[in-house]
This record gives structure tokens, sequence and C-alpha cells, in this order.
């Protein structure tokens, strides 16, 4: 893989970068034959975000090596985020001396080397460590929800800005009359007479989009929301919100014609309201564990693995043949979870995107050898930060 | 002397030791942030072995006086860095080094910087966590204000000996870079001060340890 980046793109790789850091610590880079992907997800898979930088992006762009058979797959790895937002850590002096950026991954020479060539001539050369790896995918359709909204980045960003930097999650609540309001979300141990609640309301006029069938509401985290907000604000793109019912996903776009963003997040699902809401949310019925077997005994074993080495070891073992309905998964998983942790430490949060078969069972996905496309963004429980 | 508005020795040399750190904190007795329009007056005095050294320090008005006992002189340690022995030296605007210096690595232990008469020409690398680095100058860069290599030079130096320089050269205007036959590295940097008149800081230091060919 050979690609050159010059002007203004540069800075746009950058900050593309920045973003991606506020999600995870490794970055999958995968050229592609429609462009460079760089994706990344957080330690809790509770995040995912993918960068499509299409071929027009770059001045020059060669997914493959040539004189390869442009059928086999390209070659894809995984970079730590610290090695390579080293190289992009000063955006203003990115934007000021560098001229060109040129990025080379040579699977022979174990080499992936990001060059900038700046001003008076000087080149910097990164070598960055890198893992093979496979691909990294998400499994998320944005058709599935019900709601959609899209703003210009000025409105979001200048109303994230009004919540204290030390606020992780948000809640943003929709009705179809046309009101859209961000909250602070206060978890359900702190005092409210303590604690500074921001809300902040918005008009449907004020979007681009505005889609709301019923009044909906969802939370999410704030941080990896800021970095993508600061990316669509720098390349000034319009934001897309995607989302549905409390617990699954929602997904944020940005489009352009040399740039494809999505960053997925998990929502935190309603305590007091999951049960209904769960039977009558999910579209599909959740397929059962073995339907593993169908794909590959290798992934049904890491499916078995990873279940028990999740984060929760006392969770009992979900059964391959464990009768899966949404309402028993639900059962599954008892309270005295957590009952083991250090006194003094918070309940752990959990939150979860539903609605993803095949990935019921998993919990900490580990970066081992999954079969593309069936990474996918969590299952039972896991941590929030 | 010359930044000096008047400066009388009657000796040959004076040589004296006194403690660094007192000496900072009787300079910056009027506090450090240099406030525009009020500036510091100092006039320093010794008067001979055994006294102390005496600082008069005036800003509007107001003197403070400081005496700071005088300490036996140490041997200095002299790193013996002759010009006759330079093989390589480069000078080039500080501009050009400081963003250098301020992205370095800091994971990597020590700062390699070749020196050559053909290609790379100056090249400053590390080798950190985050993967290894390379910064290239070209020889015509307008950054580089004279090249004169003689032979290719790759030595070692350990960052954190390297890192107090970072503060002069925030200062400087230029840099001259030399190395002597033994890979003895002297940063000699230009400071300009308020007057126009300039100084020159110079750092030396010792590679961390000789390289073979076959290292490189």
């Amino acid at each position: 893989m050979k690609c050159i980046v010059t002007g203004g793109n540069v800075k746009a790789l950058g900050k593309a970068i920045h973003s991606l850091a506020r999600v995870g610590d490794e970055i999958y880079v995968e050229p592609l034959q429609e462009g460079l992907s760089m994706r990344t997800v957080s330690a809790s898979r509770s995040a995912y975000a993918s960068f499509l930088f299409a071929p027009l992006f770059f001045q020059n762009y060669q997914p493959t090596e040539s004189g390869y058979d442009p059928d086999s797959e390209a070659f894809r790895c995984k970079v730590h985020m610290k090695s390579f937002l080293a190289v992009f850590r000063s955006l203003p002096s990115l934007e000021k001396t560098v001229e060109k950026c040129l990025l080379s991954l040579n699977p022979h020479a174990s080499r992936f080397r990001v060059q900038l060539h700046c001003k008076y001539g000087v080149v910097k050369t990164h070598d960055l460590p890198f893992q093979e790896c496979e691909s990294l995918q998400a499994d998320f359709d944005t058709s599935q929800c019900a709601h959609a909204l899209r703003a210009p980045p000025r409105l979001l960003a200048d109303a994230v800005v009004h919540f204290p930097l030390a606020l992780a999650e948000v809640t943003l609540v929709a009705s179809p009359a046309g009101k859209v309001s961000l909250r602070s979300y206060l978890e359900g141990d702190t005092e409210v007479t303590r604690t500074m609640v921001t809300e902040l309301g918005l008009n449907e006029d004020e979007f681009q989009t505005f889609h709301i069938k019923q009044e909906a509401q969802i939370t999410f985290c704030l941080k990896e929301f800021r970095g993508l907000l600061s990316f669509a604000e720098s390349s000034n793109l319009s934001l897309n919100i995607y989302f549905d019912t409390p617990g699954r996903p929602a997904i944020f776009t940005l489009d352009d014609a040399v740039l494809q963003v999505h960053l997925v997040l998990a929502t935190l699902e309603e305590p007091e309201s999951c049960s209904s809401q769960m039977t009558s949310c999910t579209p599909k019925p959740l397929a059962p564990a073995y339907d593993f077997t169908g794909d590959d005994i290798d992934d049904y074993m890491i499916a078995m693995e990873t279940t028990c080495g999740g984060p929760a070891g006392t969770e009992p073992l979900p059964s391959p043949t464990f009768p899966m309905g949404p309402t028993s998964s639900e059962a599954q998983e008892p309270d005295s979870d957590h009952e083991g942790t250090v006194p003094g430490t918070p309940p752990q949060k959990r939150v979860r995107i539903k609605g993803l078969p095949q990935t019921n069972y998993r919990h900490e996905v580990k970066n081992v050898a999954l079969p593309i496309c069936c990474f996918v963004v969590l299952l039972g429980t896991c941590k929030m930060i | 002397a010359g930044i000096f508005q008047e400066f009388m020795v009657q000796e040959e040399s004076v040589m004296f030791r006194i403690n660094l750190s007192v000496l900072l904190d009787c300079l910056t007795i009027f506090g450090t942030s240099s406030s525009p329009g009020t500036q510091t007056a100092l006039r320093m005095c010794y008067r001979g072995y055994g006294y102390p050294l005496t600082l008069f320090l005036e800003e509007g008005g107001v003197v403070t006086v400081c005496k700071i006992n005088t300490q036996e002189p140490e041997e200095i340690l002299d790193f013996d860095f002759c010009s006759t022995n330079v093989v390589n030296k480069i000078i080039l605007l500080s501009e050009g080094l400081r963003e250098a210096f301020s992205e370095l690595d800091m994971t990597s232990e020590v700062l390699q910087i070749t020196m050559s008469p053909n290609k790379p020409y100056f090249r400053l690398s590390t080798f950190g966590n985050a993967g290894s680095a390379y910064l290239d100058y070209p020889k015509d860069s307008d950054l580089i204000e004279a090249f004169h290599c003689n032979q290719t030079q790759t030595n070692r130096y350990k960052i954190a000996l390297l890192k107090p320089s970072i503060k002069a050269l925030a200062l400087s205007c230029k840099v001259s870079i030399r190395t002597d036959n033994r890979g003895f590295l002297s940063l000699q940097y230009m400071i300009r001060n308020e007057d126009g008149q300039i100084c020159f800081v110079e750092y030396y230091c010792c590679p961390d340890e000789d390289i073979t060919e076959q290292e490189i």
C-alpha cells in the first residue's frame, strides 16, 4: 500500500487520527479498492469508529503493490494509536509546515512508514511497529434505525460545548413535535441536589433532516462524540444521527465525496423500561449461539473462550443451546454479577448494543482471528468507563 | 563583555564557585514575570578571595542587596573540544531545530545524529516505543546556513543530557552543531538579547557509545 496526501487533506487526516484516538487504543489500517479504511474500537467494545478515505482523497493511491494480484486481499494491519498519534500530534504545526504526507505499508519489509515532507525540504520519517490482523467491522445498519437527524456540525458543537468536560454521558431526547434536547446524564446514585445539570433545547428547523416517529431518548458517551464533532467541524460536514430505542446502538455518520465516517456508540439502557422495550423493539429474533458452528468451529471455540474470560467471571456461562429469547437473556444476568467488586467502587454500568445476532454471547471479543465481518460491538455485559 | 554597561576586572582572571540555585533565587527576587516597562537593574561586585559575591538589584527605586558566599572553585571539567579537531559543522536557524526537539520521542533513550557530506546529510533519529523516527534536513535547505561536513559520522547522545539545552534553543536564533573526531558534540546557541547584543551558550555532550558500522 502506498498513498500520498497533500495540502489541506494532511490536516484532515491528522484530525481523523485525533478523533479516532478518542475511541480506541489501536488503529486498524486496511487498504481497500474503494479507499483507505482506518477503524478503531474501544477497549470495552462499546464504541466503534471508521474513516474511509476514497482514492480521490489522495494525490496517489495504490492499495496493493504493483505487480500484485488485484484480486488478492490487501494486507491489513493494526498500529498502536499512540504511535500514530505521535506523528500527527501537533495539528497547528501539521497545517503550517507539512506539505505532503506519504503512507506506505510494506509487509515484506515489515514496515509501516509515515513520511511527512515539510517546509524547507525537511523530511520526517516515522517507522511504526504494526501487527497483522483481521478486518474489523461492526455490524450495524442505519436503515433499521427508527429515527434520523441531520444537523450542521456547528449546531451540535455549540450545544455540546456547554457540557462540563468531566461529564461522561449525555441524553438526547427527541420528540415528533419538533423538539430536541440534550441533557447531562446523571448516574443513578448521584445526588441531584449537588450536581449541575445542563439541558439544552434545539428546534426542528435547526436540523437539516428531522425524522422522529415517536418520542425517543438515548444516552451515549460524550467523549467519542466530541471527537467526531471536532472533525466534522473542521471539515464542515453535516452530521447524521441514526438511533432507535435505548440500548440499541446510535450511529453517527459524515458523508463527503472523498470521505465516509461512521461512529457507532452503545447507548445506555433504561433500566425501568427495558423489558417492555426489548420485546417491542427487537425486530429480528436473536440467533442462538450455535450459529457459530455454521461458520467455523474455531470461531465457536473463540466465542466460548472469550465468554469464559469475560470481565465478569462470576457470570454463569451461557450455554450454546440455551434458549436465547430477548427476555431470557436479560433474566440470565443475575444482579449478583458485581458483588465481588471492591467495596467503594461504583457499580459497573451496563451498556449494550442489541439486536446484533451472532454476538450475544461474546463478552470481550479479543482481537483474535475472527472471521471477516464477525466483529461486533458486544454482547452481554460490558463495562463503560 | 559587551553585554555589560560597565565591566571592570582588575585581576587577570577571577574564579570562584557559588550555588546556582541561590544565584537564581537572588536574580528573580523581584519575581520571575517581567512586567513590561519595568526593568530590573543589576550590579554585581566581588572584592576578592574569601569575600562574598554582592548583588545589588534595583527595580522601581527599590534596591535589594544579596550577598552570596563564595566557595573554593573546583577543577572545570574540560571536554578538550578543540576547533581544529572538528570534523563536521552545520549552522542552522534555530527554528528548524526547535520543532524537531519539541517533537522528539522522549521514550527513546538516545538521539542519534548523523552528519554526512552525502545523503542523508543531516539526520536526527530516535528509537522509542512508538517506533523509530528520522528527521532529515537537506543540505540546501533554507534553514541551513552553513554546511561543512567532511566525513560521515553517526553518534548517539543521551536525550536526557540534551534536554536541558532546549531552554537555550528556545531563546536562540541560530545554532551551530559541531562534532569532533571523537564524536563529542558541541551545540552552540546564538542568542540575541533585547538590546541586540549577541551572547553564546554552549553545550557539550559526549557520545553515548561507539556504534559500529553494522549497527547503523
